[in-house]
């Protein structure tokens, strides 16, 4: 029997089913989305945890519409995103090239956003260690966690951008694609969660 | 069923989602402006997340038309979490000061 013959052949009987007929590049993103979830899940209870034992704890946010516009462009990223893995999925290269730079855009676009609000409450004077309102650890904990969520917002847009051309290239197929997917929408599903606890709970009544 | 109804079937049904998702998204505004306790505001804002969470999970990334990986990845997530509350309970007993500091 040739090399070949015994890779393909004679260690067929020899390999086991994927787990959960998923393809192992998908269920590697599927473990990596688990043990990130328990990230920001330690950070969300962390801070949940230095809010409740601040009495002082500043409620520095007066306006929504820049959170209203950061929440409806990422929740409108993950649709375009699905459109993207769609088109790949029935072949159309162009069009999957297309939608998946329309994310990066859209992803582009909340993290500008983000950095302006950023950069407002570092102008109203609100560090890491200290602000104007109150207690000193919001800074931190705020910075901490909306930090960590653009971080993964800015590595999306790369690795969007990236994955997108290859694909085009013909160097990455649609699963590549939809698995970049799974973590640009687990991005989209964080900011759920982070916009209640870290924002509207602390806004100027 | 052909390839392009399957199709359009499918968008239609990611474009209803993503409504019902701007919605959730909407009652989380609308509740952060309710003159509620924090506590209440709390918990109903996080009710509403969950079901957006779920909502993504089952439909975006297609938790729903697997029904083992779901079970995996929700059984898996859930058990992670609550073995992580040993270290936030003993953050709360450093944060309240009990037993010992008292």
């Amino acid at each position: 029997m040739s090399q070949a013959g015994m890779t393909a052949g004679g260690h067929a009987g020899l390999m086991e089913r994927p787990m959960f007929s998923v393809p192992a590049k998908k269920m590697a993103m599927w473990l990596f989305i688990i043990a990130d979830t328990t990230t920001f899940a330690a950070c969300l209870v962390a801070y949940g945890f230095i809010r409740n034992a601040n009495p002082n704890w500043p409620r520095p946010f007066h306006s929504i519409t820049n959170l209203a516009l950061m929440t409806f462009i990422l929740l409108t990223s993950s649709l375009t995103m699905l459109m993207g893995v769609r088109a790949a999925k029935a072949g159309d290269k162009s069009g999957a090239l297309r939608w998946t730079l329309a994310t990066a855009a859209l992803g582009i676009m909340f993290a500008l956003l983000h950095l302006r609000e950023w950069m407002t409450l570092i102008h109203e004077g609100m560090r890491l260690f200290k602000n104007p309102w109150g207690t000193g650890q919001f800074g931190a904990a705020f910075y901490s966690i909306t930090g960590l969520h653009l971080t993964h917002v800015t590595g999306g847009v790369i690795a969007l951008v990236a994955v997108g051309l290859r694909y085009k290239a013909g160097r990455y197929n649609a699963d590549d694609l939809e698995i970049l997917g799974l973590y640009w929408h687990f991005v989209d599903l964080v900011w759920m969660f982070v916009v209640p606890l870290v924002y509207l709970l602390n806004l100027a009544h | 069923m052909t390839t392009e109804t399957q199709k359009s079937g499918g968008m239609k049904k990611d474009l209803v989602v993503y409504l019902c998702l701007l919605a959730l998204a909407a009652i989380q505004f609308v509740i952060a402006y309710q003159s509620i306790d924090a506590s209440q505001m709390l918990v109903r804002m996080l009710i509403v997340a969950i079901v957006e969470a779920a909502l993504a999970l089952l439909f975006f990334m297609h938790l729903a038309e697997n029904r083992g990986l779901l079970w995996f990845v929700v059984v898996f997530t859930v058990s992670v979490l609550l073995t992580m509350q040993y270290g936030w309970t003993d953050a709360f007993r450093l944060s309240a000061g009990a037993p010992w500091a008292k």
